[in-house]
């Protein structure tokens, strides 16, 4: 299949999905209990009056097609709405969360695959005492969700020891880095144990293959062997556990952003559902849908570079 | 002038074995020469071949000495080793598909080890594959291709091409025609022979096939359960067997040069390594065998009147009418 095709082919299939999961996620607002202007006029004496100038301005009261079909004209044209709750358009209030979570995720990133590729290596090409050592580490980090393992790490190293802040996602870069450190690796600490298993395994497997033998048959240095071949066979595997990846980043950071306050775009999800604020909660629901699918697009994209044996389009085992 | 391969008293233990898996294996390779080992599977023949390299399972101890161009293999240190495996002996396998990476180029696969040893520019470690890639009857454009895209056959040459990379004085042939079909395989054992005279190479050739090792070796080592039974010139040893082992061996090989009669498989099984062993291993499957055979463990003689030849059997003297014949009119 050519580049192009297969492009364009995905394209229209991500569109049809996102299509779907719109209508779903409205569609599941639209069935859960609760009003919008009863949370927003909670601790007021609410006359009806004002409960039907929000309704109207929300056209809250309109069947669901109609509501369905403006809201997704608008969101054609970029638009996502306005938030019932903060009352400002949904696009501003994303734009001014985003900062923190993209920050928060990339950092959880980048150690899952430091950390799970290299302990993950460790484990494989060392074995024995050191392979155990690191194999009882991630079966705990494997063990403990993300919101435990927030609490955890906030008691030791915020309350216990000082070094981080426990709370808020601080302003300019470095204070942001700091304040993020915990959060994101509370964030990243199952993936890390997770991507370490995967990589210690998959290279394991690769190590039994005779091809292995024959390479060190000719007089390759030991590392190289391990670097060209073994770790190199396994990159396949590892790429296709991308989407997996970061979709557990996407979802897991709503829980570790609303532990450590950090305001960013899962801790607004979160809030958003309490106060079931429907422009919010399907803006950001299609946003974590439309990045998972981009992220797999992405990876079925690189797999044919990483292994020759696979053609685009069609996912292959790699050895 | 050293011989290219020197193994003397190699003995190799492996973790839960009962006995030695090799026991004492004495074998060599003159400059030039092709040597056959031969033997029922599980005998030991690839141990013996991959020990040459050090290519060991691991928790494999060995004993005795194993000189390739007269350095001892077992004792050298790591950067002697790679410069072994690099420049002096080199390996084909049985299976070239499983043999080489599918995700890296044949390129990379025949010139890496050259470069990665930091004595050969990339540059002109191409032109070397360029070079083998001819001698073995493949094109250049084979050097950007993956393995995916080749056959069995093809895949062969370029893994005697990339033995052919470090200029080796040995080359080790572990079947390596069993997983090819019939016609590739007379293609590839041709090839070898060729390159190895124009490179001026030693050969061992491992094989279970009698008929493949009469016709491309000058000597033949029969192995078995981790001893050589008997070695000698191929001719010799093939008309005149000395050893019940080799006869039985050679009545369970089909010949083209004798059509006639029925092959009679060897009866029994070689003897596991769970259990230690006293006398001659064979003698359990032995029609000829006797209270002595149980009981002592038969010495390499040399056979009267024929140079070059050894056997382990108490009564080779005694049988040697009655083997020969049986080889021949089976
Ligand atoms: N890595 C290993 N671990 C344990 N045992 C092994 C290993 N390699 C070989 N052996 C054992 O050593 C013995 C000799 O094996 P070897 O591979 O040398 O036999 P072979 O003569 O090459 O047989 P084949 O014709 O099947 O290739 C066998 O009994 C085998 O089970
Ligand atoms: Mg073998």
């Amino acid at each position: 299949m050519t580049f192009l095709r297969f492009t364009l082919r995905r394209l229209a299939e991500m569109a049809a999905t996102l299509l779907a999961a719109s209508f779903l996620i409205f569609g599941a607002m639209y069935l859960a209990p609760g009003n919008p202007a009863s949370f927003l006029l909670s601790g007021r004496s609410a006359s009806p009056e004002a409960l039907k100038a929000i309704n109207d301005q929300y056209h809250l009261n309109d069947p669901f097609w109609e509501q369905y079909l403006r809201w997704l004209g608008q969101v054609l044209h970029g638009d996502f709405g306005r938030s019932i709750e903060y009352r400002t358009p949904v696009n501003t209030l994303l734009a001014a969360r985003l900062p923190s979570t993209l920050l928060l995720v990339a950092m959880a990133l980048v150690l899952v695959v430091v950390l799970g590729l290299a302990l993950g290596w460790i484990g494989a090409v060392r074995g024995g005492a050191t392979d155990s050592t690191i194999l009882v580490g991630t079966t705990f980090a494997v063990g403990t969700p993300s919101f435990v393992a927030a609490v955890l790490l906030q008691g030791l190293f915020s309350v216990k020891l000082g070094w981080f802040p426990s709370s808020g996602s601080g302003a300019g870069l470095g204070s942001m880095l700091w304040h993020l450190t915990l959060p994101a690796l509370a964030l990243a600490l199952y993936l890390i144990g997770m991507l370490a298993r995967v990589t210690r395994s998959a290279m394991l497997e690769v190590m039994g293959h005779e091809h292995v033998t024959v390479t060190r048959s000719r007089g390759v240095p030991e590392r190289a062997v391990i670097r060209r071949h073994v770790f190199r066979n396994t990159l396949g595997t590892v790429l296709t556990m991308g989407g997996l990846i970061v979709s557990t980043l996407l979802i897991c950071t709503v829980l570790v952003e609303t532990a450590f306050s950090v305001n960013g775009i899962g801790q607004l999800l979160d809030l958003s559902t309490t106060t079931k604020d429907f422009p919010v909660v399907q803006a950001i629901s299609l946003i974590i849908v439309g990045i998972f699918m981009l992220v797999n697009f992405v990876v079925d994209l690189l797999l044919p570079l990483v292994d020759p044996r696979v053609s685009l389009g069609t996912r292959g085992a790699s050895a | 002038m050293t011989n290219t391969l020197e193994i003397d008293g190699l003995r190799l233990h492996l973790p839960g074995a009962a006995r030695p898996v090799l026991a004492g294996i004495d074998l060599t390779v003159g400059a030039r020469e092709t040597v056959a080992l031969v033997g029922e599977s599980g005998s030991g023949k690839s141990l013996t071949s991959r020990s040459v390299l050090r290519l060991l399972p691991p928790g494999a101890t060995t004993e005795g000495r194993v000189a390739v161009q007269g350095q001892d293999v077992l004792t050298m240190d790591a950067k002697q080793l790679r410069q072994l495996r690099t420049h002096t002996a080199a390996m084909i396998f049985q299976d070239p598909r499983a043999a080489i990476n599918p995700l890296r180029r044949i390129g990379d696969f025949l010139t890496e080890s050259l470069r990665l040893n930091a004595d050969t520019p990339a540059q002109q470690a191409d032109e070397r594959a360029v070079r083998m890639l001819d001698a073995v009857g493949l094109g250049e454009r084979v050097l950007r291709q993956y393995p995916g895209q080749l056959s069995g056959g093809m895949l062969q040459r370029v893994m005697i091409a990339s033995a052919l990379m470090g200029d080796p004085a040995l080359i080790l042939a572990d079947e390596p025609t069993t997983a090819l079909d019939v016609t590739t395989q007379a293609e590839v054992v041709g090839l070898l022979d060729d390159l190895r005279e124009r490179f001026g190479t030693g050969l061992l050739f491992v094989t279970h096939d009698l008929g493949l090792a009469a016709a491309i070796s000058d000597r033949v080592y029969v192995m078995y359960a981790g001893r050589i039974a008997e070695t000698g010139p191929a001719e010799a040893l093939f008309d005149r067997p000395r050893h019940p082992y080799t006869a039985a061996l050679l009545r369970s090989t089909p010949r083209l040069d004798a059509p006639q009669g029925r092959l009679a498989a060897i009866k029994g099984q070689p003897p596991s390594l769970k259990e230690e062993l006293t006398g001659c291993p064979f003698a359990a499957r032995c029609p000829f065998a006797t209270q002595a055979c149980a009981e002592e463990l038969p010495p390499h003689r040399p056979v009267p009147g024929e140079p070059d030849r050894l056997v382990a059997c108490h009564h080779s003297d005694q049988l040697a009418d009655q083997l020969a014949g049986s080889a021949a009119h089976d």
